[in-house]
């Protein structure tokens, strides 16, 4: 547990009593306005990666991989960090509940993907295994990486249960279960994947999800097209280191050429061992490239969580609608629309007027509830809106920034590839010059 | 008494000659003194085929090496022969299609009759030619010429590319051969350069040169001892084209993996391109990427050609240039041991002390006569080959280093496109 948690500057959490809808709604009471995120008052990283064996829910033994979590809270005056870190070991399986509860609890905000759980668009050096160390290294940096856009969200870094998933060790499943988020799971799940036709999306929302899509599909390509390239350019580098050796056998036989073979064939050993580390670096931009292809699913669930609220409104709209017309119907005794019960009481004979009395009362309560359900959900629509485009926005404009460093990062690595074999064959140049 | 298969012409003596068979004027009783105008046709060359040594006048030998200490370095200065090999043309007759060449001759040497010449020539006139030197000079290492056949349909013996190869290796052929101090001054290279149509020549060339042709009879003579240089002449041989046998594997299988590389490189402009149509900010950044990519793609088409056109044909090359420089090797210990052979027939005689035959004399000759060409053959191909190795290998370094210094620009140009919009924001926040 954290230490000095007095300041009230350091952990931002947001009113606990609140159900999950109502902190929807209760925005501008949480400490946007402070420009602060949970990120100002705590520094947060995820140290180190172990493995574990133990047994698990149905007592088979499995090995796994734990981050350690630490956080170090900064004085506000001096900012500077504690030094001594609290700290926490979870699992990549707590990571995936906690962002789950982050989905189901607040569906207006593109929430920050993991990093994969499988090794996807491998190229063939590099192991598709989840134990490879590689692979956990760069799980680890990505879960880091969650960790800290959740920390610098406006909405996200104020939950209390991403307080207590990075400072309570022992009881914190317990805390998010009780929020009953994971019925809540299950039926957006279901919400995500129903096919239902909206009448009236919002034209902006519809736009995004094209977007979505688009960014979806070509960075899959670029990704595709990436491990292809990098499985080649490995097999051009290394063939090279052939000659290495046979320069140095060739040198064997040679008088005045042997030296300068010789040490020639070392730049090309040097050429050729090089690839490893360049392959590696180009590993980051794909890792860059990857979470905005897994961000675009989430972009994607909140449109589709607008096209779910303006389907239910549009929903609840059209029964008031008919409900009205049915009462027109009843007290007008004219029947305008084709209804069975219409049809039925022709053939079978009129009702009693007693029966129409309670039929009209029953319709004039469900006509009220109809007309409050109508203005609930035109309200919760706005309101999705209205927060879903702010954090949507927020996001194109994060995406902009992110995505364009990323490619100036990709082009600096690019650049240091090309002088590093501007150098290594000027060297053999040399050498082959004093042969 | 070495043969000396020289033109001497008055006061003119070959200086590369001199230099490369100085035992040859140490021997007095040669025909050398005798000075030969223009008169191509009666050779006064002391063949070892027979024919019959003039010693009417012997000369001091030393007042001529008095008179003809010259410099070791002849290049530049002394060269009085320059030929080049260009512009292919192509001729299509109703019996066949083929490529001539333009042989172009400039020279000072008093053996052509005109100071320049300028002929066309075919791949078979040069093969011609070359089996025309090995014939005659079998005692020399005579430069290799670039394939004879191509697999019709698999390689286009027209396309640009192929013509270019091949002209860039007849053009070595025919400067190796003008820069030997020997093979420079046969009467078929002279023919070659000078007659306006090869192939009336060639057929009253082969008419009354075959008798002149050196046959080595390969009787089953065994060797006895290898002299020790040339054992390590064709030990080196072995060893060297082995490797070269395995760097032109290694190229090959570069090339082929750079041209794969370069098909999986290809599909990376496309998708970035489509993904800036899809992005408003990110999109001159993308379209940027997608154009350095494309440049990129250029370059390695470049350096793969490249290597294609000017690395390999040169490998090869030096592999069939090794395969006739040890054919020259056999035939060396051929003569040696038919001499050996002779030799110990003789031997048998020595008590009834009759003077060696001219026979046994005659393959003396041969033998000294062949290892001392074959030696200073073999510096002068040790010399060349470590500069053309040289001018390879450094050719294959620049090559490799223009294409990443292109694409070094691309990518640098990129930059200040990708920070310009990002300070634009950084002032507009």
């Amino acid at each position: 547990m954290m230490a000095d948690t007095g300041s009230e500057d350091v952990a931002v959490i947001g009113n606990t009593d609140q159900t999950p809808s109502e902190l929807q709604n209760n925005i501008k009471n949480t400490m946007v306005e402070k420009g602060g995120t949970l990120l100002k008052g705590l520094e947060i990283s995820v140290a180190e990666a172990e493995k574990r064996t133990g047994k698990n829910a149905v007592s088979i033994q499995e090995t796994y991989t734990v981050y350690l979590i630490e956080t170090r809270a900064v004085d506000n005056v001096s900012e500077v960090a504690n030094p001594t870190p609290d700290s926490l070991w979870r699992r990549y399986s707590e990571f995936e509940i906690f962002r789950n509860y982050l989905l189901v609890t607040y569906p207006f905000v593109v929430v920050p993907p993991l990093p994969e759980k499988r090794a996807e668009f491998v190229w063939h050096k590099l192991s598709a295994d989840n134990m490879d160390p590689d692979f956990v290294e760069r799980r680890r940096v990505g879960l880091e990486n969650f960790l800290l856009r959740v920390a610098s969200h406006p909405v996200l870094s104020n939950d209390k249960i991403f307080y207590s998933f990075l400072t309570q060790e022992q009881g914190w499943k317990e805390v998010v279960f009780e929020t009953g988020f994971q019925a809540k799971a299950d039926s957006r799940l279901k919400a995500l994947n129903a096919t239902f036709r909206v009448k009236n999306p919002d034209k902006r929302f519809a736009e995004m999800k094209h977007y979505g899509d688009e960014l979806q599909s070509v960075i899959s390509q670029l990704l595709r097209v990436r491990a292809r390239v990098a499985d080649r350019l490995y097999g051009v580098y290394k063939v090279h280191g052939n000659y290495g050796r046979v320069f140095s056998e060739w040198s064997a036989i040679e008088k005045e050429m042997g030296d300068g073979l010789q040490s020639a064939g070392h730049h090309m050993d040097a050429y050729a061992a090089s690839i490893d580390d360049i392959l590696e670096e180009e590993e980051h931009y794909a890792d860059q490239l990857k979470e905005y292809l897994f961000y675009t699913e989430a972009l994607r669930a909140v449109c589709r969580k607008h096209e779910l609220c303006q389907f239910e409104l549009e929903m609840a709209a059209q029964d008031l609608i008919s409900k009205k017309q049915q009462r027109e119907e009843l007290a007008t005794g004219t029947v305008r629309t084709f209804s069975l019960k219409g049809m039925t009481s022709k053939l079978f004979g009129q009702e009693t007027p007693e029966q129409r009395e309670t039929k009209l009362k029953t319709l004039e309560t469900q006509i009220e509830e109809g007309e409050e359900m109508v203005k609930e959900r035109t309200a919760e629509c706005d309101e999705f809106v209205k927060n879903a485009w702010e954090d949507i926005e927020r996001f194109r404009e994060q995406k902009d920034r992110d995505l364009k460093e990323a490619l100036i990062s990709y082009a600096i690595m690019q650049i240091s590839m090309c002088k590093k074999g501007i150098q290594v064959w000027n060297n053999a140049k040399e050498c082959f010059s004093k042969m | 008494m070495a043969s000396c298969p020289c033109h001497w012409t008055s006061g003119k003596i070959n200086p590369h000659h001199l230099h490369n068979y100085p035992l040859c004027h140490t021997m007095i009783d040669l025909p050398h003194a005798i000075l030969l105008q223009g008169e191509r046709s009666s050779l006064d060359l002391s063949l070892p085929n027979g024919n019959a040594v003039d010693t009417s006048s012997p000369a001091s030998s030393s007042s001529l090496l008095n008179r003809l200490q010259l410099d070791d370095d002849l290049d530049g200065e002394t060269r009085d022969l320059f030929v080049t090999v260009d512009d292919p043309k192509k001729h299509v007759s109703t019996m066949e299609t083929y490529i001539t060449y333009r042989v172009s001759t400039k020279t000072t040497r008093t053996e052509f009759d005109l100071p320049e010449y300028s002929v066309r020539r075919r791949y078979q006139d040069f093969d011609w030619l070359r089996s025309k030197l090995e014939d005659s000079q079998p005692t020399h290492l005579i430069p290799p010429l670039p394939e004879k056949f191509v697999m019709k349909g698999v390689v286009d013996r027209f396309s640009e590319e192929f013509v270019e190869t091949r002209r860039k290796a007849l053009d070595k052929f025919l400067k190796r051969v003008a820069d030997h101090p020997v093979l420079s001054f046969n009467e078929h290279f002279n023919v070659f350069l000078s007659a306006k149509d090869l192939n009336k020549r060639q057929g009253l060339a082969l008419l009354s040169k075959m008798g002149e042709s050196v046959k080595y009879v390969t009787g089953g003579y065994k060797l006895r001892a290898r002299p020790i240089e040339f054992a390590a002449m064709g030990e080196y041989l072995d060893i060297f084209t082995q490797k070269l046998g395995t760097i032109d594997r290694i190229a090959q299988r570069i090339i082929k993996e750079q041209s794969e590389y370069l098909v999986e490189l290809r599909e990376y402009s496309p998708v970035y391109s489509s993904w800036a149509s899809s992005e408003e900010e990110l999109q001159e950044p993308l379209d940027g990427v997608a154009a350095c990519m494309a440049n990129c793609c250029s370059g390695l088409e470049e350096l793969t050609e490249e290597m294609s056109e000017d690395f390999l044909p040169v490998l090869r090359e030096y592999i069939l240039y090794v395969e006739s420089m040890k054919n020259v090797l056999k035939k060396r210990d051929q003569v040696q041991a038919e001499y050996e052979t002779k030799l110990e027939a003789v031997a048998f005689r020595e008590d009834r002390k009759t003077p060696v035959p001219t026979d046994v004399e005659k393959c003396q000759d041969r033998v000294e006569c062949f290892n001392a060409d074959l030696k200073a053959d073999w510096d002068r191909w040790q010399n060349n080959k470590r500069q053309d190795f040289r001018q390879l290998l450094t050719g294959m370094a620049d090559k490799n280093i223009q294409y990443y210094e292109k694409c070094l620009a691309a990518w640098e140009s990129l930059i200040p496109l990708l920070q310009d919009k990002q300070e634009a924001r950084a002032d507009t926040n």
